[in-house]
């Protein structure tokens, strides 16, 4: 028997596990090369019949006049000229971008702020996340009206007109409502980001002598940018599609002046009797869509650079 | 590389779900309204199954499928359904779309391969969006039924529809209340009279315990009353003044007696008009039942509800909308319909031919005359039934009486925008927030624009 080596056995040791290891990973390879069809198949079906399909069958009925999808007419672009001079469709737009960025800008920041205290040690810290998380639960058409009796009684004791007849307040109470209910969620997304952070960094920032100002923006912000990433694409994507909160808070009122995108695109497909309708409202659908695509495209290329790999 | 391709996957899903969301409103409303059809096809299948064992010769005669839009009788229709299978072996499905969701149901509907057989439209401006589906009605028997030709519903020369039920509208009155404050219906036959009463009421309100009118709520779910039904006055005495039936653009004659009728409304009512932007239907509807209020302008349909509150026969009268023009001692009630039958003309011939057997038996028959009356309709069909209903015996009593109904041309209304344009300005009008002017713009350059877009 030879005498025990430590250093070899160690070796040895590591050689067979490595092996052993790959081998498994061979193996696994093997199996997910043969069998990948049964695990992505149900999904890409599931996603071709619930998205793809009716994707490509909504761009074609845009250039089509309507009632049923059965009977579609084919128009050219008849339906894009008028959904690009149509004046409402502008208006809703200019609103629905003031809005998106009042919101973004607002529900980042003070759901940043919430993580980094519930972050610190205070008590009860566990409490408070699930209360600030809880609004997201409950419906966007449930909290609209809730929020339209609270507010209107509220405007009613300060003497000022109701939200049905108030331009300003129905702003500001739909940025009010989509704070209420979209913080505590991109705040819990930015407590994963900040308790993700290896303390390393936070100590030898203090042994550096860091001030707490200069921890939050050079160490713990720049840390957390694929957090930042994501609740920016999030708040700012809920921005452009609001729609229920838009319906039962102010349903465009006054006078279509608190309309937003997709509500516009609703009225156009309901408000008037017509074949041609459903064909404007699928045009300004699209256009939205592009719209959409392109922001939210800009927005992940510029924040995703900023990204640092920890 | 990867990572941008990612990015890209990840926002085309976004996107496409955004498209969908949005794009697909229409397909939506099936998903919603699937179940509740299945759930009557799988009873049909189930009826068909045992109808076939017993009566084989039924099989291939065709079938029905009526999408209602009746929330209230829904019941009634599915044991009318039943019956009518019962009898005849000819299986009949009713689906009936939810409150509000008609146009959506039926646009996802008729899409399907088993669509409805039997729809509704609500006149000429819901016709645009169904007439490549209404089957020719022209010799129908149904259509030599009906007691008066101005039930069917015209597409140029094509007859499209038939009006199936007649309702009437007016302003409710709490008989026993406006005795109380001294008055009967008898000293209201004029708009001076009726302001009289109710300011009247205003000013002794506290001592009296109640208001003239209910909230005029102009909530979703009530404004209909104010920007349709209302409006609906000064468009038939302009129709009647220039003797038309239709226009591309309205003069606005009598606006300012549509203004007078609202003020009087928003001024002698139970909320301040500050409030009325929130005040829904059902408001109204307790604020009346609860005695809180003489007046309430509503129509026959309401008569299930108020009874259903507690009230009784003797306490409810409906009486003219006056606004102060014409010959206010021969008006009547505003009686009319915008519910047209209309048959799918994609519908297989056999099923065409039993859906108009089954309509014809469900206004001739005696059994489907009966279930008409017990929904409380009266139909435009020679065979029609008494009806227990007080508002419709009134409106009876006021044709007999030699009072001209006032006839319903808001079917004409050029769209829902229209409607929602009027309906915008005379909240923000009752607020104080606007003036009557926009009244009048959404009123008459509204019209013009908005039948300019429907061509």
């Amino acid at each position: 028997m030879p005498p025990f080596n430590n250093k070899n056995a160690h070796i040895t040791l590591m050689a067979i596990c490595n092996e052993s290891i790959d081998l498994r990973r061979k193996e696994m390879e093997k199996a997910v090369k043969k069998y990948w069809p049964i695990f992505v198949l149900p999904t890409v079906a599931a996603f071709a019949i619930g998205f793809i399909y009716p994707f490509i069958q909504g761009v074609y009925l845009s250039f089509c006049k309507f009632s049923t999808i059965k009977k579609a007419k084919f128009v050219g672009l008849a339906n894009y000229q008028y959904a690009l001079t149509d004046e409402s469709f502008y208006h809703s737009f200019g609103y629905t971008l003031a809005f998106a960025v009042v919101s973004v800008v607002l529900i980042n920041v003070i759901a940043f702020m919430l993580a980094l205290a519930l972050t610190s040690k205070i008590k009860g810290k566990d409490i408070y996340r699930t209360v600030f998380f809880m609004p997201n639960l409950i419906g966007g058409i449930v909290l609209g009206y809730i929020w339209k009796t609270l507010l209107d009684c509220f405007l009613s004791l300060i003497g000022q007109p109701l939200l049905a007849l108030n331009e300003t307040w129905g702003f500001v109470g739909l940025v009010i409502l989509m704070c209420w209910q979209q913080i505590g969620y991109m705040m819990i997304i930015y407590i994963a980001g900040l308790q993700a952070i290896d303390t390393a960094y936070l100590e030898a920032a203090m042994i550096d002598g860091a001030t707490k100002l200069q921890t939050l923006f050079r160490v713990k912000i720049p840390n957390v940018m694929s957090s930042i990433t994501i609740c920016l694409f999030l708040t700012l994507t809920n921005g452009f599609k609001l729609f229920d909160q838009n319906l039962a808070l102010t349903g465009g009122e006054p006078a279509h002046k608190s309309e937003m995108l997709a509500l516009n695109i609703y009225d156009t497909f309901y408000a008037r009797s017509g074949k041609q309708w459903k064909g404007y409202g699928q045009a300004k659908a699209v256009i939205f869509c592009i719209l959409v695509i392109v922001i939210s495209l800009i927005q992940l290329r510029a924040t995703k650079s900023k990204e640092v790999q920890a | 590389m990867k990572k941008k391709l990612l990015s890209a996957l990840l926002s085309a899903a976004m996107v496409a779900s955004l498209l969908i969301g949005c794009g697909a409103k229409e397909a939506e409303a099936p998903a919603a309204e699937a179940p509740a059809a299945e759930e009557t096809v799988e009873e049909e299948a189930t009826e068909e199954t045992t109808e076939e064992a017993t009566e084989e010769v039924a099989a291939g005669e065709g079938q029905v499928y009526y999408l209602n839009f009746k929330p209230e009788q829904d019941e009634q229709w599915q044991a009318l359904a039943k019956s009518y299978t019962e009898q005849t072996g000819v299986p009949v499905t009713v689906v009936t779309a939810a409150s509000g969701t008609y146009e959506e149901t039926l646009t996802a509907e008729i899409a399907k391969d088993e669509a409805p057989t039997l729809f509704q439209v609500n006149g000429p401006v819901g016709l645009a969006n169904w007439s490549d589906y209404c089957y020719d009605l022209t010799g129908s028997e149904i259509l030599s039924n009906l007691t008066s030709d101005s039930f069917a519903l015209k597409n140029g020369d094509e007859v499209a529809g038939i009006a199936y039920v007649i309702e009437s509208y007016g302003i409710i009155t709490n008989v026993e209340l406006l005795e109380k404050a001294g008055y009967t219906t008898d000293d209201i036959k004029s708009f001076e009279d009726l302001k009289k009463v109710a300011e009247d009421i205003t000013a002794r309100s506290s001592e009296l315990g109640f208001s003239a009118f209910t909230s005029t709520g102009m909530d979703g779910s009530s404004d209909w009353r104010f920007k349709t039904h209302l409006a609906n006055l000064p468009i038939y005495f302009e129709y009647q003044e220039d003797g038309i039936s239709d226009t591309k653009a309205i003069k606005g004659t009598y606006l300012d007696n549509y203004k007078q009728i609202f003020d009087l409304y928003i001024n002698n009512s139970t909320c301040s008009p500050k409030e009325l932007a929130t005040k829904t239907g059902d408001d109204a509807e307790n604020e009346f039942a609860e005695g809180k209020a003489v007046f309430f302008q509503n129509g026959s349909w309401e008569y299930g509800n108020l009874i259903g509150k507690g009230m009784t026969d003797d306490q409810l009268k409906m009486i003219p909308i006056y606004i102060g023009v014409g010959d206010e001692a021969n008006q009547g009630l505003c009686t009319g319909t915008e519910n047209f039958w209309c048959v799918n003309n994609e519908a297989s011939e056999e099923d065409i031919e039993a859906t108009l057997t089954f309509i014809n038996w469900c206004v001739s028959s005696d059994e489907g005359t009966q279930a008409m009356a017990d929904m409380g309709f009266t139909i435009p069909f020679k065979n029609a039934k008494e009806n227990p209903n007080v508002f419709v015996q009134q409106d009876a009593a006021y044709t007999a009486e030699g009072k001209v109904p006032v006839s319903w041309n808001f079917t004409t209304m050029p769209s829902e925008e229209w409607k929602n344009g009027v309906g915008s300005a005379l909240t923000a009008y009752a607020a104080g927030t606007g003036d009557w002017d926009a009244v009048v713009t959404a009123f008459v350059d509204g019209w013009a624009s908005e039948k300019a877009l429907a061509e």
